[in-house]
């Protein structure tokens, strides 16, 4: 604890960063697979290829992506966007399956209703088929913001991990308090970004507050980390 | 080019064999993976077997699933080991944790989702319990067991690269080493066959999963799989609930 009050500046510095650096990759994921689940759900041809190839992606270790990712990009192997990408890539693995799942979870009825009162087909989507399949969407964003907040420390062995720089000092110098510290403040991070989820879901969903159940199932269902 | 170094790495010979070889290397990352695979297994399949066949404790499921996933396995391996020492049992204990819930959510979801009335049906005709468990139950769900048991895999040999941070080796010391010495093209060597071996055994996994999951069965699954999707969509979407028969 006393540790702590003597390096707050250290450790809310590293807690921001671990914020900034893990925030792009939710938000980013959860825009990019909106469309690419509902081609994913709208045609089987697309849905094979996509799928194959994010599961392929989502196969690749983080630590390996990491190093690979400098000589892809042209960046240097220190640049924190190489970290930033690598996460990228991994939220929107995790999110078009779960977003293709979420459009699939729309009741066909329902959608040919909409149609036969007159909803043109883009304001169909965004009325109908979007806000039906959000608790669904809600569920895997929570899967990706924990998996993502949770990879970043992997990232301190290629000198981006924010609060993971802890982890691997700590290690360093014997001191299992600012292990212990880097770890209770990459949780609270995590929790934080979840209840902030949950949070955006019922003001945006305001139907789904009396029916958690979807959640449940998904989130068991879903991939997991590393 | 990096890549093409990468790859001439790999496939020079030299590099094969020998104390910082490709293949003892590899070996050690197997050695790794399936200890702590078979610990988490032991604990993980009756765990979820039990919480699936009985129904209790689906709370408990969901909250562990979702908490382990948030705790950084890095950061618990090195906090771990500066109170055990450097050793294989902290990384097999680390490992099997990351594992294990994935496991559990695997095996429950797999018995959560056979057909009710199915095992209705056998209680009615006499099967007792672990009748029920093991001959109705089990071969219904084997499909979603394996595919806990393929994502926990997956994780584990991903993950199993940091041990070449904490002074054993596995298909990660060349990424560890490689990044030390700022020798790139070990460390992207090193990225190619840890990213080689995790879908290589994907792929086996896939192909397991298919395999050993009779046709009949595998039919009926996907049938009982939609209902239980149906079961659990919002009250406000569904208005009557569609039931069979």
């Amino acid at each position: 604890m006393l540790w702590l009050w003597e390096n707050r500046d250290l450790v809310l510095g590293l807690s921001l960063e671990h914020v900034r650096l893990s925030a792009v990759p939710i938000i980013v994921g959860f825009i990019a697979c909106i469309p690419l689940g509902w081609m994913a759900n709208r045609f089987r041809m697309t849905r094979a290829i996509q799928l194959t190839l994010f599961g392929v992606l989502f196969t690749i270790p983080s630590l390996a992506l990491f190093v690979t990712l400098p000589s892809v990009l042209g960046t240097k192997i220190l640049n924190p966007i190489n970290v930033v990408v690598a996460l990228t890539i991994y939220a929107i693995a995790i999110m078009v399956r779960g977003a293709a799942d979420a459009f699939e979870s729309v009741p066909r009825d329902v959608i040919q209703s909409a149609t036969a009162v007159g909803f043109s087909s883009v304001s169909r989507f965004w009325t109908v088929e979007l806000p039906l399949a959000g608790p669904v969407l809600l569920a895997n964003l929570r899967v990706v913001s924990v998996t993502t907040v949770s990879l970043l420390s992997v990232g301190a062995l290629v000198g981006n991990g924010a609060l993971g720089y802890l982890f691997i000092n700590g290690y360093q110098r014997d001191f299992p308090t600012e292990v212990m510290i880097g770890i209770v403040f990459t949780l609270i991070i995590a929790i934080i970004f979840d209840q902030l989820l949950v949070a955006l879901g019922k003001v945006f969903m305001p139907w789904t507050r009396k029916a958690p159940r979807v959640a449940r199932t998904v989130a068991v269902a879903a991939g997991g980390d590393a | 080019m990096l890549f093409l170094d990468a790859i001439a790495f790999i496939l020079d010979p030299a590099n094969l064999l020998g104390d910082k070889g490709i293949l003892p290397r590899l070996i050690d990352h197997l050695l790794y993976s399936g200890l702590s695979l078979g610990a988490a297994l032991v604990i993980g399949i009756p765990v979820g077997l039990f919480i699936g066949h009985t129904g209790k404790g689906k709370n408990f499921v969901v909250a562990l699933t979702g908490s382990f996933r948030a705790i950084p396995t890095f950061g618990l391996l090195l906090f771990i080991i500066l109170f055990t020492g450097l050793g294989l049992w902290p990384l097999v204990f680390v490992l099997a944790v990351l594992a294990i819930p994935p496991i559990i959510a695997g095996a429950y979801s797999g018995l959560d989702a056979v057909n009710r009335e199915t095992i209705d049906a056998a209680r009615a005709i006499g099967m007792t319990e672990w009748q029920i468990l093991g001959k109705v139950e089990l071969p219904l769900a084997l499909s979603l067991i394996l595919g806990g048991i393929r994502s926990a895999t997956l994780q584990i040999i991903a993950t199993a690269t940091i041990a070449g941070y904490v002074g054993l080796t596995g298909l990660g010391r060349f990424l560890i080493e490689g990044l030390a010495l700022h020798n790139y093209t070990i460390a992207f060597a090193g990225a190619i066959l840890v990213a080689a071996l995790a879908l290589a055994a994907d792929g086996l996994l896939a192909l397991i999963q298919i395999l050993v999951v009779p046709h009949g069965v595998s039919r009926g699954t996907t049938r009982t799989t939609s209902n239980s999707r149906r079961r659990t969509r919002p009250p406000a979407i569904t208005t009557t609930p569609i039931t069979e028969g």
